[in-house]
């Protein structure tokens, strides 16, 4: 049986030859927070890392990604939604609708990787995720939040109340 | 339809704090907390009336239910898709309920529920911005009603006018005797008192989390991956189908060869569904859309095979001079004032089809038996979603339900139900048996509800010195109402092809006052479906208005805001945002370069969805002929502003949508069928394109607009005029990327 090793486990799945990673992850691994958009690699809602690289994993067969390989998806870039780029995501109230925004966060994680302090010109050259709602602004915010600037540069003045259950 | 189903959804719901997607998921969260641990509640989803008297939350009013624990959920009608209505009406309700906003949380109660209750929540369609103004009244109302109740049984019980308890963030106390109790504790009794029919609302000026920049409610779940849309959802035993509608719109299916895919791993059925298309039913989504792919089928592409593009355009530019045509707005005579013109100005514009691309392909889950059907979906209207299920299942709506899920998009495309109708009729084929049914991303592009294309003459009449003394706006084109609501077409006449353009109404008023005007529009509908599309009419009426004022200035020698200014006199609020971007962006003073490139500005500004909204664009152009857009200045006046942060998200997208449209969307026609099949040929605008954005959030009080949609309709023009004063190159039809802007 075939295995990819997802979010620091081993996982055996069943699917044909030429399933794409996307469909593994989300209708035989159950995870749903990598998105499905477009199907041809243009939309970049199912950005997946592997080894740390940001992959789209629509157009990728998962048998072509051996076991050796870590594939990382949005429930695995932290438990608790504490990555930098996540913080920072809620700290500008970033999302809109949301679907396009596990692959453009899984994108901003891979840049920061690679450039801890991104210029603009490499977040235009990195983000190239299609976003219907626009919420390009405050991607390039946050993604300058989460490399260290403070939130208040953004100048939202957002009002976070702190949630009690 | 059951234990099962309701175990595996609120599984995956888990997390979800801020959507709770059917009123089934917090009432077995208020249960689980108030239970011992372990305890399940069971039978979900059942009728609507049963769950109402066995199984929900004691509600204090429609609107308000306050738990033991003291959470308080606030029942949402409208559909949150991105747009941030669900956090603004909930600021609504807690403003007049006086509770924690800390322990807010919300959920949607289901058509199904709202049928059954002679739809005490009102209207669920959330369209035409009008999720905050149409709903604003009765949803402060529900608060208020709900606080008076709280205070009501608090008084109560301690023998004490109710007058003289004070409440503050869900306490209760009686300054008099030192009394306090809270919501939570005063719910259940609240709750058995009579709902106070007209409660009196704040003063505007006393409120505190109207108008506060309060973070959404429904962030933390779209940065974990842990929010379930509709294509994420999982029952058991759940089966998946992928569709294909005859790629020509009036087309059929002739036949197919299910047996020639029988034998492929996982396929289960493949259904004709209605006339027009087929569905295979898989084991996996994956499965089931490349068997369809290799399914024959031979189609009967109906009456409209042979239309092309160029006879759509054809069509439309022979309304330009068309005898007959329906008025929009009119005062004096035009015709005569132009006939007696010094001198007339003269140009034709156009608009494309274009697709709302939600970034979530169009999907639907649904059950079907003899005795009830149920059907999970993203959709901005629930209860024409209930209406198409009922429809398609056999059954009458109350034997039927939907449960609203989390819109990955929506932008007018949600709005319809056409996917809610082939899902029913595909489980209609497997009783019992769950179908999940998605669409590819070549399926939605194909079989959209399109931007309506028109096209646009515009005549205008000068006297000797230039003044405009007419002006004749005539619009020839599709009409979405023909298509969508045709009982509203009255003698003729649809009354949205005007949208920007009507004289009074408060809706989506002109902006200018001209000695003689004529608006008037020749119907011309090819076949292809319109929709609302974000922005709807406003987008190209407001375009079409606004570069041709640029084009009357030019050819006059004025400068355009001198020009707007002088028709604008009798127009204090359209011209009070228009002022408002001009004096942000220095309009008038040369703006600095950008990296060496000389920088040039342009104009524009409209009325819709009951907001003034206007736009100045900073652009420069390379001599390669490559635009550059630095910076869009943007002021909107919507009366009242619920949450100014999220409205200036909505303004900063509605420039990502509106500046995509115009730079790059376009739909064409090619043997009847839409061309683009994906995002490879129908571009969207990227982070990389994006402009810095200022917003001007301006409310001026003592109206309700929406904002969802307004400032698109001037993101286009603005930039299209900036790049005239870059390059005097005018651009008349869209998109910009057929056009080259090289020197």
């Amino acid at each position: 049986m075939p295995q990819l090793h997802v979010n620091g486990k081993l996982l055996n799945y069943e699917a044909e030859a030429d399933t794409p990673l996307l469909w593994v992850l989300r209708e035989q691994l159950g995870m749903t927070g990598t998105k499905y958009g477009c199907g041809v690699a243009q939309c970049g809602a199912c950005t997946v890392h592997i080894d740390g690289a940001p992959i789209r994993s629509c157009v990728l067969p998962a048998a072509a990604v051996q076991p050796t390989q870590k594939v990382t998806t949005i429930e695995g870039l932290s438990p608790d939604g504490s990555h930098p780029v996540q913080k920072a995501w809620a700290a500008l109230d970033v999302p809109q609708c949301g679907y396009c925004q596990s692959g453009m966060i899984m994108a901003a994680a891979a840049l920061l990787k690679d450039k801890p302090r991104p210029t603009d010109a490499d977040i235009d050259e990195a983000m190239t995720n299609i976003c219907r709602c626009g919420t390009y602004n405050r991607v390039r915010a946050a993604i300058k939040v989460a490399a260290g600037a403070d939130a208040k540069t953004a100048g939202l003045d957002i009002i976070h109340v702190t949630r009690r259950a | 339809m059951s234990k099962l189903y309701q175990e595996a959804f609120e599984a995956q719901a888990a997390g979800s704090a801020g959507i709770a997607p059917a009123t089934g998921i917090s009432r077995r969260r208020f249960i689980g907390s108030a239970a011992a641990a372990g305890s399940l509640v069971v039978g979900f989803p059942l009728s609507a009336q049963a769950q109402q008297a066995a199984t929900m939350p004691p509600e204090i009013n429609a609107w308000v239910v306050v738990q033991p624990d003291e959470r308080v959920i606030i029942r949402i009608a409208r559909s949150e898709m991105g747009q941030g209505t669900l956090t603004g009406l909930a600021q609504m309700v807690a403003e007049e309920l006086e509770c924690d906003w800390a322990r807010v949380t919300t959920e949607y109660p289901t058509p199904g529920q709202n049928l059954a209750r002679n739809r005490i929540w009102g209207n669920f369609s959330t369209g035409g911005s009008r999720g905050i103004r149409e709903s604003q009244d009765y949803v402060r109302k529900g608060g208020a009603a709900a606080r008076i109740m709280l205070v009501q049984a608090a008084a109560q019980g301690w023998g004490v006018p109710a007058a003289e308890c004070r409440v503050a963030a869900g306490v209760i106390t009686h300054p008099g005797s030192g009394r306090r109790t809270t919501y939570g504790q005063m719910a259940a009794a609240a709750g058995k008192l009579p709902v106070p029919a007209n409660p009196p609302l704040k003063d505007p000026k006393d409120w505190k989390l109207v108008g506060a920049r309060l973070a959404r409610l429904d962030t933390v779940e779209k940065t974990t991956g842990a929010l379930v849309y509709g294509a994420d959802l999982k029952l058991p035993g759940m089966l998946n189908a992928a569709i294909r509608d005859c790629p020509v719109f009036g087309g059929k299916v002739r036949s197919f060869d299910a047996a020639a895919i029988a034998t492929r791993p996982g396929v289960r059925k493949v259904v004709k569904v209605g006339d027009s298309a087929v569905a295979v039913v898989a084991d996996t989504w994956w499965r089931a859309k490349t068997a369809l792919d290799a399914l024959p089928i031979d189609w009967d592409l109906g009456p409209h095979a042979g239309v092309q593009q160029a006879q759509i355009d054809a069509t439309l530019k022979a309304g330009l001079d068309a005898e007959q045509a329906a008025v929009g707005n009119r005062n004096g005579d035009a015709r005569d004032a132009i006939a007696k013109a010094a001198r007339k100005v003269e140009a034709v514009y156009s608009y494309p089809f274009q697709n709302h691309a939600t970034m979530e392909p169009m999907n639907a889950t649904a059950v079907w038996t003899p005795e009830r059907c149920e059907v999970w979906t993203p959709t901005q209207n629930g209860e024409s979603a209930l209406a198409a299920t009922a429809a398609a299942a056999g059954l009458p709506p109350a034997k039927c339900d939907v449960y609203k899920l989390p819109l990955g998009g929506g932008f007018g495309r949600r709005g319809m139900a056409d996917w809610v109708t082939q899902v029913v009729q595909i489980a209609r084929a497997m009783p019992g048996t769950p179908v999940k049914l998605m669409w590819t991303r070549e399926e939605d592009m194909q079989h959209g509800r399109y931007h309506p294309v028109t096209q646009c003459k515009l005549t205008a009449a000068l006297d000797e010195r230039g003044e405009v003394t007419g002006l004749h706006m005539r619009i020839s084109g599709q009409s979405i109402l023909a298509a969508v609501f045709p009982q509203n077409i009255r003698n003729g006449l649809d009354p949205v092809v005007f949208q920007g353009l009507n004289a009074g109404g408060g809706e989506a008023m002109i902006g200018y006052s001209f000695p003689n005007l004529l608006v008037d529009h020749a119907m011309r509908n090819p076949h292809v479906p319109p929709g609302f599309w974000r922005g709807v009419n406003l987008n190209q009426n407001a375009l079409y208005l606004e570069c041709f004022l640029d084009e009357i200035a030019h050819a006059t020698k004025q400068d355009p805001l001198a020009l707007r200014r002088k028709l604008m006199a009798r127009h204090p609020k359209h011209l009070a945002v228009l002022d408002a971007v001009a004096e942000r962006a220095g309009w008038g003073r040369p703006a600095p370069d950008v990296k060496g490139m000389k920088v040039y500005r342009g104009l524009s500004q409209t009325h819709g969805f009951g907001s003034y909204v206007a736009a100045c664009a900073e652009v420069s152009v390379t001599a390669g002929g490559e635009l550059m857009i630095h910076r869009i200045v943007a002021a909107t006046d919507c009366g009242h502003a619920v949450n100014p942060q999220q409205i200036e998200a909505q303004i900063e997208g509605s420039f990502v949508y509106g500046l995509g449209a115009a730079l790059f969307q376009a739909c064409t026609v090619k043997d009847g069928a839409i061309e683009q099949k994906n995002f490879d040929t129908y571009p969207c605008l990227k982070l990389a394109h994006m402009p810095k954005v200022e917003s001007i959030v301006m409310p001026s009080g003592g109206f309700w607009g929406g904002v969802g949609e307004p400032t698109i309709a001037v993101a286009a023009p603005a930039v299209l005029n900036a790049i005239f004063a870059a390059t005097g190159k005018r651009i008349r039809d869209l998109p910009l990327s057929r056009h080259s802007l090289k020197a």
